[in-house]
């Protein structure tokens, strides 16, 4: 008799110990990201789980966006093929989770720079590939002009965002009133707007735009001219990996860089005879400016060609080549009047 | 007797007697226990902060800097602490949770008595209630009625006015609010005086009837005592009542009490859905008291009504209680569902915004599975005082 | 009637008839006794009537008469007066069953469920024969063929083959190594499969887990049972959308960064935990309702602890829970609505995000999809749980022999 409740016993020890063993070996994960994404042979990307022009797949299942295009760059710099990228849809919720646990190497979920997030949650943003400000969408036939005419509207919103934070701090500082209904999706949140719980609707300017395409009469619907905050967005990585960190960062400067130096993916080929040092430079003609980055020389050349450069993958994702027709705004070259900048490859 | 004595038991080796083996095992599996409780805590403290996730409860004490629509105590975005915003999602939860309770067993006991009634055509109606709404997942039927039932209704501006001075739309239901004058305290005063004094006259009249087998009449004083007292003295102060009507004022209705439809979509769905299995607890309760019992009371001259209230239901009452325990239990932890449709709950509000906003994943999930826990624990140790009123009475 | 004590009288006429009782049959006396038994009973019957007759058409029509049965797209949904849209349940009926797997390769996930049914009706069959090999398959195999179906052939297997296919040279089978059952990522599994999936695997690893679990809490060891006994009482005091969040954001936590629980995995694992501390306290219902005396004469036959529980009481102990296990499995199935919450796209989910799609959204979309999802979820839980009531009765007939 005792021998079988001991084996009970232990097989419900080996269990245990099976558990903690894998618990104490948790800790010996220092692995630098590159090498495990080269292992692996993909990039897990947190993306949005469906905002056009940014991140969404289409009825087919290929994923399409600005913040898409920055994880198949990452991709085509590595594996010189932009799709090995595995998608993972977050929800505002989960994502910094989601990052912070190493499920995925890169978060280009139009997530928003801030100071909290780099100091407490331990993330780096590693550069601003859509310069945004949040905003308001009512209903026309509300006959509202200003966001400063919402005193005592409800107004709905997604939660665990900063643009939660910034609808708080906007009401109060103009000393008005209102209801917040949070939902936990922004679909749900869209939804509960479309329907008439909430007069207004709040988030990114550039989500405004996108989500607007979602709803039934779309020209029932107005975007009011008030930008509340400053909303950086970008692709962000994990901290204590400044491989990773420079790698992710630099494919959004080769792309910058490209249309500064006005290299295209239909021009590339060309350009590479340029006489043009700059360019040269860039596209690994001269000098090995990858090999530092843990990169093949032609890791921007790969980019180009694979996903274009940053102004022709913003036209194609969200401006005027797009259904969303954004203007480039504070979004252009920094040489043409917009805030976009990136460092010299030398 | 002598020659048994002398039989000695076959000795048994030290390291084979059983019952150190037993405590052998005992203590290693401790050792592994403990050790392995350690390790992960360790691994996940040393994980968390190789990540950058906060590890202790600081986040506690800061500033939350959201707003929450519906608050029972005072919070606002800019004054109030993560804490703060802690406490008005339990509320919440709370709130739900005891009004979700009260119908549920309202509603249950009524239809648990409805399906075993003699009329055909109501008992299959409480049967088909029970079926349709015990086989479909709660959270279709929360979506439901706050999608399908709740959202179609009006906009502020085309509000269907109701009784009374109410109001509703798809905002909510906007109710007339009581504001009380001075004197109103002394009223509740009165209340309160009522309420003791019923209490008092009822062990008093229990007394009696045990000493002399004549209760005294209960109902007439408890009644002229519980509300009689308190509007005789509401009246004597002079009717210190105003009441605040909700107005339509910019984009909705200013003044009243407002009941959000997230609040009435939960309720209703939790209220619905457990009734339906109270109503099954009920219907195994009176049918578990024997047809004989019945027989005795009517032989005994009670009436139908008398035999009901003084023998069948305290009898079912044991076979009910323990399983509306952990109706009621089903009840809070589904209000957790709330976080589908918005409604600020605890889920809602600290395991969603909070634990997002401040990256505390696993202090803010612990914090809430504990509170459920300690509500769990709570409301049976509630329900086992009351279910000692009901249990035999062994002699 | 004769009063016995004075014996003075005695009655000397016949009494007068009664008069006949009221028609016992017919439907005149079945509605008088059924329908008016009363006055309150009356009352109710009226009202009740009148709710029916207020409900039932508009209903009915609703449903049927006015619904629109098919069409291109919600125009025609949209219009005024217009009922359920059937039409939109139609277009997106593969949505709601596969969510977004590949549509050439849905005979994978056909199969699995298939196989399922089957395995399953071989083991709920009352009279069906060898059901130890059933469970065993149901356990063990049927899990390991899913997987390969429907996530793709695992490495492993492919390895084995592709050393079958070097010693044997058979470049057919080297394809197959190389080719069949490719990966379909779980990001793109969703709808009825899914919710269905999430149930299936609950019950898989809870019935072996929950047997275990009952048997900790029961054993005389101080610590197991302590063990036990805390795992089973937290998790049934907590929700199960805690369960999820702690399974999706602490889990990974805790564990290897290679090991890192994929994202559907994760609230695989905390359905499964959850499901099997509910079946522990199930299985030991019916462990308390096996006869002191089964285990006493199995000790007296000298059997030791794992024969006495594997021959004599489990077998008693699962047989009379079956209604149990199948009502834990009823719950089962409607929590898995609860896995969206943590990104998972099972049915109800794939049916409350479709109302967005503005091709279709109108007023009457919302009501069809819920009525659809309601219907599926009640035809699946209805019917098992009059199989539970079926077997309840057939163990009562067995028990009073």
């Amino acid at each position: 008799m005792k021998i079988t409740r001991t084996a009970l016993l232990a097989s419900v020890a080996a269990a245990i110990l099976t558990a903690a063993t894998s618990a104490a070996s948790a800790q010996a994960q220092v692995a630098r990201t590159l090498e495990q994404v080269k292992s692996r042979g993909f990039i897990s990307c947190g993306s949005n789980p469906g905002l056009a022009g940014f991140g969404m797949p289409d009825d087919k299942g290929t994923w399409a966006g600005l913040d898409v295009d920055l994880c198949r760059a990452v991709s085509a710099a590595i594996f010189n093929d932009p799709n090995k990228v595995k998608f993972i849809p977050l929800t505002a919720k989960d994502r910094f989770t989601a990052l912070q646990t190493g499920e995925i190497d890169v978060l280009a979920r139009n997530g928003t720079w801030t100071q909290s997030r780099e100091a407490e949650l331990g993330l780096l943003w590693t550069g601003i590939n859509y310069y945004d400000g949040q905003g308001f969408m009512v209903r026309k036939k509300l006959n509202v002009s200003s966001a400063l005419e919402l005193s005592g509207a409800s107004i709905c919103v997604q939660q665990g965002t900063t643009t939660e934070l910034n609808l708080a701090d906007y009401f109060r500082s103009n000393n008005m009133k209102y209801e917040v209904v949070a939902f936990a999706t922004s679909n749900e949140a869209v939804k509960a707007y479309d329907s008439g719980r909430c007069d207004a609707y709040t988030t990114d300017a550039s989500g405004l735009y996108a989500e607007r395409l979602k709803l039934v009469n779309a020209d029932e619907h107005v975007v009011l001219p008030e930008v509340i905050s400053k909303e950086p967005l970008g692709p962000s990585v994990r901290q204590g990996d400044d491989q990773w960190f420079n790698i992710v960062k630099w494919a959004h400067y080769a792309m910058l860089n490209a249309e500064e130096l006005g290299v295209t993916k239909a021009n590339l080929d060309e350009k590479l005879k340029s006489p043009n040092p700059e360019v040269r430079r860039l596209l690994g003609a001269e000098g090995d400016f990858g090999k530092a980055l843990g990169l093949t020389p032609d890791w921007a050349y790969r980019i180009v060609q694979h996903v274009g450069n940053y102004g022709e993958s913003f036209n194609r994702n969200v401006g005027e080549g797009s259904r969303l027709k954004i203007k480039r705004g504070l979004n252009n070259l920094w040489n043409k009047g917009g805030l976009q900048f990136a460092p010299p490859v030398r | 007797m002598s020659d048994a004595s002398q039989v000695q038991p076959p000795r048994t080796p030290f390291l084979r007697a059983e019952t150190l083996r037993a405590a052998a095992w005992q203590a290693l599996m401790l050792a592994l226990i403990g050790w392995l409780a350690w390790s992960a805590f360790d691994n996940a403290v040393e994980n968390m902060r190789a990540r950058g996730v906060p590890t202790d409860f600081s986040f506690w004490n800061r500033p939350s800097g959201f707003d929450i629509n519906q608050t029972l105590v005072q919070y606002s975005s800019s004054g109030s602490t993560y804490g703060r915003a802690f406490v008005v999602g339990l509320l919440n939860t709370l709130l739900v949770a005891a009004f979700g309770v009260l119908f549920a067993t309202v509603l249950g006991f009524a239809i648990g008595v409805a399906r075993l009634s003699g009329n055909w055509i109501v008992a299959r109606l409480a049967t088909i209630y029970v079926e349709v709404i015990r086989n479909t997942p709660l959270l279709l039927q929360l979506l439901f009625w706050y999608n399908a039932v709740l959202k179609p209704l009006p906009g502020p501006r085309q509000s269907l006015a109701l009784p009374a001075g109410a109001w509703v739309n798809n905002r909510g239901l906007f109710l007339p609010e009581p504001m009380f004058g001075p004197g109103a305290e002394w009223a509740l005063a009165a209340l309160g005086a009522g309420i003791a004094g019923t209490i008092a006259l009822r062990l008093w009249s229990a007394r009696r009837r045990a000493a002399t087998g004549v209760g005294a009449p209960v109902l007439w004083p408890s009644l002229a005592l519980v509300i009689g007292l308190p509007l005789l003295v509401f009246a004597l102060a002079g009717a210190p009542l105003t009441w605040s009507f909700p107005e339509l004022r910019g984009f909705n209705f200013q003044g009243g009490v407002r009941v959000f439809p997230e609040f009435v979509a939960l309720l209703l769905g939790l209220s619905l859905y457990t009734a339906a299995f109270i109503a099954e607890i009920v219907r195994a309760g009176i049918v578990s008291v024997s047809r004989g019992q019945t027989e005795a009371a009517s032989a005994l001259g009670l009436t139908r009504g008398l035999s009901l209230r003084l023998v069948v239901v305290p009898q079912a009452m044991r076979v009910i209680v323990p399983p509306l325990t952990n109706q009621y239990l089903n009840l809070t932890k589904n209000s957790s569902l709330a976080v589908f449709i918005g409604y600020p709950d605890l889920v809602q509000v600290f395991a969603g915004t909070v634990l997002n906003q401040t990256g505390a994943a696993v202090q803010v999930i612990s914090i809430t599975m504990a509170v459920y826990l300690a509500l769990s624990l709570l409301t049976s140790a509630a329900m086992n005082l009351f279910n000692r009123r009901f249990a035999l009475q062994e002699r | 009637m004769a009063s016995r004590a004075s014996g003075a009288y005695l009655r000397t006429s016949v009494s007068p008839d009664l008069p006949p009782p009221a028609r016992v049959g017919g439907p005149v006396a079945w509605v008088r006794e059924n329908l008016f038994g009363g006055v309150l009973s009356s009352v109710l019957t009226v009202l009740s009537a009148l709710f029916l007759v207020w409900v039932t058409p508009d209903l009915i029509r609703w449903l049927f008469i006015d619904a629109v049965w098919s069409a291109p797209d919600g125009e025609a949904c949209r219009a005024p007066g217009a009922g359920a849209c059937w039409a939109y349940v139609r277009a997106k009926i593969s949505f709601f069953a596969y969510g977004s797997y590949p549509r050439d390769l849905l005979w994978r996930v056909d199969l699995t469920l298939l196989l399922g049914a089957l395995l399953a009706a071989w083991l709920l069959w009352p009279g069906a024969r060898r059901k130890g090999l059933g469970l065993l398959l149901f356990l063990v195999a049927y899990p390991i063929l899913a997987y390969n179906l429907l996530h793709g052939m695992a490495d492993s297997l492919r390895a084995v083959l592709r050393g079958l296919a070097d010693v044997s040279g058979s470049a057919a089978l080297a394809d197959v190594a190389q080719n069949a059952l490719p990966v379909v990522g779980t990001n793109l599994w969703g709808g009825i499969f899914v919710s269905l999936l999430v149930a299936t695997v609950g019950i898989v690893v809870s019935l072996p887990l929950g047997v275990l679990l009952a048997l900790g809490r029961q054993s005389s060891a101080p610590v197991l049972r302590m063990v036990c006994v805390v795992l089973i009482e937290v998790v049934r005091g907590v929700p199960l959308i805690t369960v999820l969040f702690m399974a999706n954001t602490m889990l990974p936590l805790f564990v290897p960064e290679q090991w890192s629980p994929d994202r559907l995995m994760r609230p695989l694992i905390g359905v499964a935990i959850f499901a099997s501390v509910y079946m522990a306290e199930v299985v030991r219902g019916g462990l308390q309702a096996v006869p002191k005396g089964q285990f006493e004469g199995a000790m007296a036959l000298g059997l030791t602890w794992r024969h006495r529980m594997a021959l004599i009481v489990m077998p008693q102990a699962l047989t009379t829970v079956i209604p149990g296990i199948v009502n834990s499995f009823i719950a089962l199935f409607k929590d898995t609505t609860l896995v969206a919450i943590v990104g998972i796209f099972d049915f109800l989910r794939a049916v409350d995000t479709q109302r967005l799609d503005p091709e279709w959204a109108g007023p009457s979309i919302s009501a069809t999809g819920y009525v659809f999802a309601a219907a599926f979820y009640f035809v699946f839980c209805f019917a098992m749980s009059r199989y539970s009531l079926m077997m309840e009765r057939r163990l009562a007939r067995g028990h009073a022999k």
